[in-house]
């Protein structure tokens, strides 16, 4: 179907391919010099990593329902502001070990909140495939048109319980505030945002590589049909697939609104312009693409904003049509695509 | 007959019902402002003209060529922004309005098509994402070329004399302001586009995209050049939405990012294309004409409902004059599922 951008590809993707691993630490060294003050430049890097780390946990879950299933689910991004309201929804009642200053506590909130909102978003996301998705397997069309029409439905819903108008998520107290090291200024709340995401995508890696059901979904990802052919429930595997994608971006959204310490009914479909971006970059359903597809938007993103506010939307486009020019189906292309 | 047949370009509507409610509606739009007098119908009457033109532009997309795209907004505001903005910087001149709609049109034409080569090339389902994003930039850039574009705020002009409506065409009880000229030239505008686009779409250029729609693989196999027709599948609706966006600025008087570019838009006219039935032009008529009525019409019915089920939990949420939009997305998804072809499709099965 598109031989003519296939022909100037090789067949498949070298195993290893390193070429991509560079881009992130490269173009973080080329800015260094333009923007002049070391200090500087940490504070837009952490920035920039923490928030690639949040986009990579929202775009992952997308990346790999697209992979396995040939779904893409615009709806997506409803899954993001439910995490994030459900753990404002929660929040008051776990006042108490947010409210007090010990980074321990805290956390038990901030992982109590987590596992909360990724248990509702996974819940729905697995109302969601049943009764929206199910029925329009394999109808690219179809699906995307439903899925705006769960999210237009989502988002009014929102509205309808919460308001309009924009809502609190305060902190919890030890996160405030920056960590001082010589005159090199860190927010606490983006280094625990890397953290996080960095275990995420430890785990992910771990349970892609290492386990029984990574290896279907990685082989499901390559040739679904071939594993049906093996006895394999693909479709049992991508219902899995699809409530863990949501819940990682209820994760992501607890995560976001953390960030932001605001919620508005649209954040979801905000953050989900820069997760399309990424996914496109990283190759649709590729998650190690996904994964420096998001740190290479996000610190894109925080470097103009710095150099020039005005294009600070516009680098990312730009980003995406530098990266398709070189490689036209994203940093790691899926092989059967 | 055999006129009336050719001015629809061999393509008339199917059935007598869905024949009847275009014409009534035709009806409607061409003696709209002597039928609902008063500036709050005759303007949800203009609404209606270029929406129509811009949801029937958008099918052009959707339903014949199968792709769904998330920057027609964008040709939009392209076009209110290039009327809008040569009104207020050339002063009120018919010139203005010639040289705004020239750049919009280029610029419109121009971004469709390299948008098209870069996304139609790899894959279609690129195309939705790939539209979302540069869509989103290019509204975060208008509101932030706040020196020509306003801004936030948008740009406030004033048209060229013949327009205004202190301008008196006949006295007497017949009286024809500008404002009513200027309702004719959105309307007249707007149907003479729907009439060339239902053209298109029944020559040999919108077979062949209906075709690559059906099986892609298929069309290729027969000797044409997807991407091509595609990619020109794709110009002509932005230049047809980019002149959506010139008549919503002539009538409108104004040109901002909030009529012209936001998503919220973008999701009305996919709301508009759906429902009234895609892979029809007539559905788009349909769709606008039922989605702008709604839109004035349904909060007043809603607030009543709302009123009178203010004792019962939740209920009075639900139904509060605001979620007018949460019942057009259930619509939406439920037509999608049962009725792909819309409320069209419906009226043509009775026949």
């Amino acid at each position: 179907m598109t031989a003519p951008a296939a022909s100037s590809l090789p067949a498949s993707a070298p195993r290893r391919d390193l070429a991509p691993l560079l881009l992130v630490p490269l173009l973080a060294l080329a800015v260094l010099p333009l923007i002049g003050s070391f200090s500087t430049w940490v504070t837009l890097t952490v920035a920039g990593l923490a928030m690639g780390m949040i986009i990579f946990i929202i775009a992952s879950g997308l990346t790999l329902v697209f992979g396995l299933m040939d779904v893409l689910n615009f709806g997506h991004g409803a899954f993001i502001s439910i995490g994030a309201y459900t753990a404002a929804v929660l929040a008051p009642s776990l006042a108490g070990l947010m409210q007090v200053d010990s980074l321990a506590l805290n956390f038990v909130a901030l992982l109590a909140l987590i596992a909360l909102a990724m248990a509702v978003t996974g819940v729905i996301g697995y109302a969601f495939e049943r009764i929206i998705i199910r029925a329009v397997y394999r109808q690219h069309l179809k699906q995307i048109l439903v899925t705006v029409g769960g999210l237009i439905v989502a988002e009014q819903l929102i509205i309808a319980v919460f308001g309009p108008v924009q809502i609190a998520l305060p902190l919890p107290t030890a996160f405030r505030g920056a960590l001082i090291f010589g005159d090199v200024a860190i927010e606490r709340y983006r280094l625990i945002a890397v953290v996080v995401g960095l275990v995420i995508f430890a785990a992910m890696l771990l349970v892609l590589g290492r386990t029984r059901i990574g290896l279907l979904i990685r082989a499901g990802v390559e040739n679904g049909e071939m594993v049906e052919a093996l006895g394999y429930h693909i479709r049992r595997l991508f219902v899995g697939v699809f409530v863990a994608g949501s819940a990682l971006a209820g994760l992501g959204g607890v995560m976001w609104g953390f960030y932001r310490e605001a919620l508005t009914p649209g954040m979801g479909m905000d953050v989900m312009v820069l997760v399309f971006i990424v996914v496109v970059i990283g190759g649709l359903g590729s998650v190690g693409g996904c994964f420096i597809g998001a740190l290479l938007v996000a610190v894109t993103a925080n470097y103009t904003g710095f150099l020039a506010p005005k294009l600070a939307l516009g680098s990312n486009i730009l980003l995406m049509a530098l990266i398709l020019l070189w490689r036209a189906r994203g940093l790691y292309p899926v092989a059967k695509r | 007959m055999s006129v009336l047949r050719a001015i629809l370009s061999g393509d008339p509507p199917r059935g007598r019902t869905l024949s009847f409610v275009l014409l009534a509606i035709l009806f409607g739009l061409a003696f709209a402002p002597w039928l609902f007098p008063g500036s709050a119908s005759v303007n949800v009457a203009a609404k209606i003209c270029y929406f129509v033109l811009l949801a029937a532009s958008y099918d052009l997309l959707l339903g014949y060529t199968g792709i769904v795209s998330f920057a027609h907004t964008m040709f939009f505001g392209i076009g209110g922004y290039g009327a809008g903005l040569a009104l207020y910087n050339l002063g009120p001149s018919w010139s203005a309005i010639l040289i705004g709609t020239g750049a919009a049109l280029v610029l419109a034409v121009a971004l469709a098509l390299i948008i098209g080569l870069f996304s139609l090339r790899v894959r279609a389902i690129f195309f939705a994402m790939i539209t979302l994003a540069v869509a989103s930039a290019f509204s975060i850039l208008a509101s932030q070329l706040s020196w020509l574009t306003g801004g936030e705020d948008g740009r406030t002009f004033r048209l060229p004399e013949e327009l205004r409506p202190g301008f008196r065409l006949l006295a007497g009880p017949f009286a024809i302001n500008g404002r009513i000229i200027t309702y004719y030239l959105v309307f007249f505008t707007a149907l003479i586009l729907f009439l060339l686009m239902l053209r298109v779409v029944n020559s040999p250029f919108g077979r062949v995209l209906q075709a690559i729609r059906e099986n892609e693989f298929r069309a290729e196999a027969l000797g044409y050049r997807t991407v091509i027709y595609r990619s020109i599948g794709n110009c002509l609706a932005a230049a047809a939405a980019a002149l959506a966006g010139v008549l919503s600025a002539l009538w409108l008087r104004y040109t901002g990012p909030a009529v012209t570019l936001s998503f919220d838009i973008m999701l009305d006219i996919l709301l508009m294309v759906v429902i009234g039935g895609m892979g029809t032009l007539y559905g788009a008529v349909i769709g606008a004409t039922v989605f702008v009525l709604a839109e004035t019409y349904l909060q007043t019915v809603m607030a009543a409902i709302s009123h009178a089920t203010a004792g019962i939990p939740l209920l009075p949420l639900i139904f509060h004059p605001d979620r007018w939009l949460l019942w057009l997305g259930v619509l939406f998804v439920l037509s999608v599922y049962f009725f792909p072809a819309g409320i069209v499709g419906r009226l043509a099965a009775r026949r």
